[in-house]
């Protein structure tokens, strides 16, 4: 960590922009549901196995994040949504499959060279309660990555910058004597905020930031985001189940089912026409606002569990297009004249539009 | 069935003392009498304890000042007393006011000594064990659960008779409150080891430490800086618990005679030099540091268990 | 007369530090079959409201006055013995987390068999018929089988069901619901809704939903209240209040929405934060965030921050707004000068 660190090494958008910031290639996560290695020891049939039973979190997810976009990843609980992002900042590890950043591979570095790369990708987390440390005041929970990333500043240049940040994210300078539990969940929010633009970085991993918020906060903290993208050039990938925020605030979405991508899209094209069955139910179940009551498209049965996946494509057994060929072939994205990329066979096939 | 609390944000505070002034801890203490009553006797205790030299009418471990033909003598309040000796004198004629003090710094210097030696162990070891989990995590917990399984007086009578076996009881007596430190220091670190790694798991899982984990701070660091003052609480808890086990430790290994040494009485040994007495009539040779032990480790726990009441997150959020 | 009336109904909470207001003058009324929302954000004291309707709240709070009247019958000052002969038989409640109210160690049949017993004299046999068709009536899959489930054996969509079908045992006049499907998925949402919405309709049954969100509150009820910090600051039908609000509270709270603006652009926010109920400001309690209370030139309207604002009538709404009320006398008053 030397003056490569220091000084910002953003390229010129222009320079590279043919290539994703961001590619997650086939990724893969599962969590073994059994402990240890006697626990996985059973009995069946007269003779002593071994069997270990997994959660498969995430099945060959394949996502490009271009410079500058904030992709939004939507699904419902126990899509995988979360763990992808806790993937790609390498809180996890990953199953399967590849995770680039700029170029270079990330998930199998070591955590000393894995440091750069931690100073430009940044996380913030959904619950503002539970992500500050009750035991460091609001001046050490911000200079901490600081003082991380630039071992070599000055005790003056470390406070300038959190000044700056404070005064960035709308927090009083003198915040910074107090600890995190006296102030509201906003408040809260905005000082995640703060500590994760610290060290200057350009890509951004926001895992539900605003799902814990009051509705008129959350507005404050939307409207935050976007101000630090516009000023600071940032990316973001986006964790949300909320698809009101996604509509205004993404530039693609992603929606994922059961651990897999089922449709990407450019923003305006996915509110307008969603193409896959599932993106199709989802957008009608948003309470609106207006007068006509829409009828919302009711799914079959429940999500299954990610434990025994089903075979072919995971939405099949909900799905009111589904055929022989759905319950036994993955469907891979392929991509549609709108712009958008859709893993149905329905529409691949033209059965559905 | 709960009802929901308003949202209710209390007015920031400045300062450490303000902060104090304003906590939970002190609003509760100001309220419970045996709490207030617990603590005023502690530090009366500790305080005489540690002030022995300076308090105490005689050193019990300068034999120049005992009077063997002193010995036996009652406490004031009964015919035959000394007015020099108010509580009395044991068999070798040593007051048992002085010895008392003298014993009970003895017995918390060990108490506390101990409870050090166990709090770290057991902290590092639980830390280590709840963060980084998987391998480490087993082979501790093991090690643990094999320590619990032998009780501690058993662990301490071995250690105990074999350090007396081969260094011989004399060089035992030298060194004993550094060895009684030892023996149930390592024999209780399971205690604190089991109750750091399930507030660790508790507090692995939270997001603060996800991100400083995304920071790319070193597990050590975030170990040591952020897991470990939030599980400061149980520690406290626990703490008081065990400095009260490890002077009954202490009392009951004294008693077999595998303690402290006559010479250097604790309050443990005191009650064993004068258990022989007790049917020859000198009660009080026992009685009296008896009841002091009972009053040191009854202060104690009561005190543990109005910390564990304030500070059990359950009960209070703060 | 209402089935249900609230007057100026008062909740305090006696903390350490004093006396919390935590719901103050909250007056409203609910009609044998209505559907009212009632709408804030968190602390604005709805789920007191709803609590305190059944006297549910617990130590340190208490009603400090007013007075909740049910078909006739005073429940504030009701003893314990009376007022649950009233609740889950005829007033009901729903949580927000199912596992409130389900018992992890009963089935579902058993829970529905025993609160079914507690309040009739029933055989065993005709109540878990009686249950059945309730499971039956919330549309669960093979009813039957779930009589025989443990809650932990079914998903987070089929526990909520299984609720409602339990606050529908006893036929009560008023199922009040708290933030019922805030923990479930949007899909989820939308089928709970829609059956809830079917069956107090099919049943007549009226309904109190406590939400924070404003696209269920307008798909589902009727009239709506809104709150803030403790108090009822709007009140009417609901379509006329998401399509005009008039309270400023309302308003930016509409147009916080990302609905409301244009995508890639900020949002309408409001600025600032709900005061805590320990330290509110005078006056009308939203006046520190108000645009209307906070002149151009930085000067804070008098009436705003001294005066509490009383309801004044616009349309079908009542509003605690001193804006509103200004604008009402303005349009009077002319209107007055004219006749003459």
């Amino acid at each position: 960590m030397t003056a490569t660190a220091t000084a910002p090494a953003r390229k010129t958008p222009a320079a590279d922009a043919g290539r994703p910031l961001l590619e997650i290639r086939s990724l893969e996560k599962r969590f073994s549901l059994c402990g240890d290695f006697l626990e996985q020891l059973k009995f069946k049939g007269g003779r002593l196995v071994r069997e270990q039973e997994y959660v498969h979190a995430i099945n060959g997810v394949d996502l490009d994040i271009r410079r500058g976009e904030a992709l939004c990843v939507v699904g419902e609980s126990g899509c995988g949504k979360s763990t992808v992002a806790r993937t790609v900042m390498g809180l996890l590890h990953p199953s399967g499959g590849e995770i680039r950043y700029d170029g270079t591979r990330i998930d199998d570095l070591s955590t000393k060279a894995l440091m750069p790369y931690r100073r430009r990708m940044q996380m913030i987390f959904q619950n503002p309660y539970a992500s500050l440390n009750p035991r460091m005041t609001i001046q050490q929970t911000l200079e901490e990555p600081i003082r991380l990333h630039h071992p070599d500043w000055s005790r003056q240049q470390v406070c300038d910058k959190v000044a700056e940040v404070m005064h960035a994210v709308g927090i009083a300078p003198d915040w910074g004597k107090r600890y995190g539990h006296e102030f509201s969940g906003g408040q809260r929010q905005r000082i995640a905020i703060a500590r994760a633009l610290a060290v200057d970085p350009e890509f951004i991993v926001a895992d539900e930031p605003i799902s814990a918020l009051d509705v008129s906060i959350q507005a404050q903290v939307l409207n935050l985001l976007m101000d630090a993208q516009r000023e600071r050039h940032l990316t973001y990938l986006f964790i949300t189940h909320d698809l009101a925020v996604v509509e205004h605030f993404g530039t693609r979405v992603a929606v994922m089912y059961l651990g897999r991508v089922c449709e990407v899209a450019p923003t305006a094209t996915l509110f307008a026409t969603p193409r896959h069955p599932y993106t199709r139910a989802l957008l009608s179940a948003i309470p609106r606002l207006e007068d006509d009551r829409p009828q919302h498209i009711r799914l079959k049965g429940e999500v299954p569990t990610p434990v025994n996946l089903p075979s072919g494509c995971v939405f099949h057994a909900r799905c009111p297009h589904a055929n022989a060929r759905c319950r036994e072939e993955v469907p891979a994205l392929i991509a549609t004249d709108g712009g958008a990329r859709v893993a149905c066979h329905a529409i691949e096939e033209g059965r559905l539009d | 069935m709960s009802t929901p609390n308003p949202a209710i944000e209390s007015a920031p505070a400045t300062g450490r003392w303000e902060r104090f002034r304003d906590s939970y801890l002190l609003y509760s203490f100001k309220r419970d009498l045996v709490a207030q009553a617990s603590l005023l006797i502690f530090v009366v205790l500790v305080a005489a304890a540690v002030l022995a030299p300076w308090l105490a009418p005689m050193n019990p471990y300068d034999l120049a000042q005992i009077d063997i033909l002193a010995s036996e003598l009652p406490p004031f309040w009964i015919d035959g007393s000394e007015s020099a000796y108010p509580m009395g004198t044991d068999a070798q004629g040593r007051d048992l006011l002085s010895t008392i003090l003298y014993g009970a710094r003895v017995s918390l210097i060990i108490g506390f000594g101990a409870v050090a030696l166990q709090a770290t162990l057991g902290v590092v070891c639980g830390l280590l064990a709840g963060y980084l989990g998987g391998r480490i995590d087993a082979f501790l917990m093991r090690l643990a659960d094999i320590q619990l399984s032998f009780s501690t007086l058993m662990v301490a009578i071995v250690v105990g008779a074999l350090v007396k076996a081969i260094f011989g009881g004399a060089t035992f007596s030298t060194y004993a409150v550094p060895l009684l430190v030892l023996i149930i220091g390592l024999a209780e670190w399971p205690q604190y080891a089991r109750t750091v790694r399930a507030s660790v798991l508790a507090e692995k899982s939270k997001e603060y430490v996800d991100a400083a984990r995304t920071m790319g701070l070193s597990s050590r660091r975030i170990m040591f800086r952020h897991i470990l003052p939030n599980t400061l609480s149980p520690i406290f808890v626990i703490s008081t618990v065990q400095v009260a086990n490890a002077i009954i430790s202490e009392a009951a290994l004294s008693f077999l005679g595998l303690g402290m040494p006559e010479t250097h009485p604790s309050l443990g040994s005191l009650i064993k030099s004068g258990f022989d007495y007790l049917q020859s009539g000198s009660w009080w040779i026992t009685l009296i540091p008896g009841a002091v032990l009972v009053l040191l480790v009854l202060v104690i726990n009561l005190l543990g268990d109005w910390l564990r009441d304030v500070l059990n997150p359950r009960l209070y959020k703060g | 007369m209402s089935l249900l009336e609230v007057n100026n109904l008062d909740v305090r909470f006696a903390l350490r530090r004093g006396e919390v207001k935590a719901l103050r003058d909250v007056c409203f009324t609910l009609d044998r079959g209505e559907r009212l929302g009632i709408v804030g954000e968190s602390g604005a004291g709805k789920s007191v409201a709803a609590f305190s309707l059944l006297n549910l709240i617990a130590k340190p709070g208490y009603i400090a006055g007013g007075s909740v009247r049910f078909d006739g019958q005073e429940l504030t000052g009701m003893s314990d013995r009376a007022l649950r002969r009233i609740r889950g038989h005829r007033i009901s409640m729903i949580f927000q987390d199912p596992m409130m109210t389900l018992n992890p160690v009963l089935t579902i049949g058993e829970q529905m068999v025993e609160c079914l017993k507690a309040h009739r004299r029933i055989a065993r046999r005709e109540a878990r018929a009686i249950a059945l068709r309730k499971l039956e009536q919330v549309q669960i899959p093979s009813p039957e089988a779930r009589l025989d489930q443990y809650p932990h054996e079914l998903s987070g969509g089929m526990r909520q069901r299984v609720i409602i079908a339990i606050a529908l045992l006893l036929d009560p006049d008023i199922i009040i619901a708290d933030e019922p499907t805030t923990a479930l998925d949007v899909t989820i949402q939308a089928e709970i809704m829609a059956l809830l919405l079917e069956l107090c309709e099919k049943h007549n049954v009226g309904l109190i939903l406590i939400t924070h969100d404003l696209g269920v509150v307008s798909q589902v009820t009727q009239r709506m209240l809104v709150m803030y910090a403790g108090r009822v600051i709007e009140q009417g039908p609901t379509r006329e209040i998401i399509n005009d609000p008039q309270h400023p509270y309302t308003q930016g709270l509409m147009n916080a929405l990302p609905q409301m603006a244009t995508p890639g652009e900020r949002l309408n926010q409001i600025p600032g934060s709900m005061p805590s109920l320990d330290n509110l400001p005078s006056g009308c309690a939203f006046h520190p965030r108000c645009g209307f209370a906070q002149r151009a030139d930085g000067s804070e309207r008098p009436a705003c921050c001294t005066q509490v604002p009383g309801f004044v009538t616009s349309g079908n709404c009542q509003v605690a707004c001193h804006m509103v009320a200004e604008m009402i006398e303005r349009e009077r008053i002319p209107a007055e000068e004219t006749t003459r």
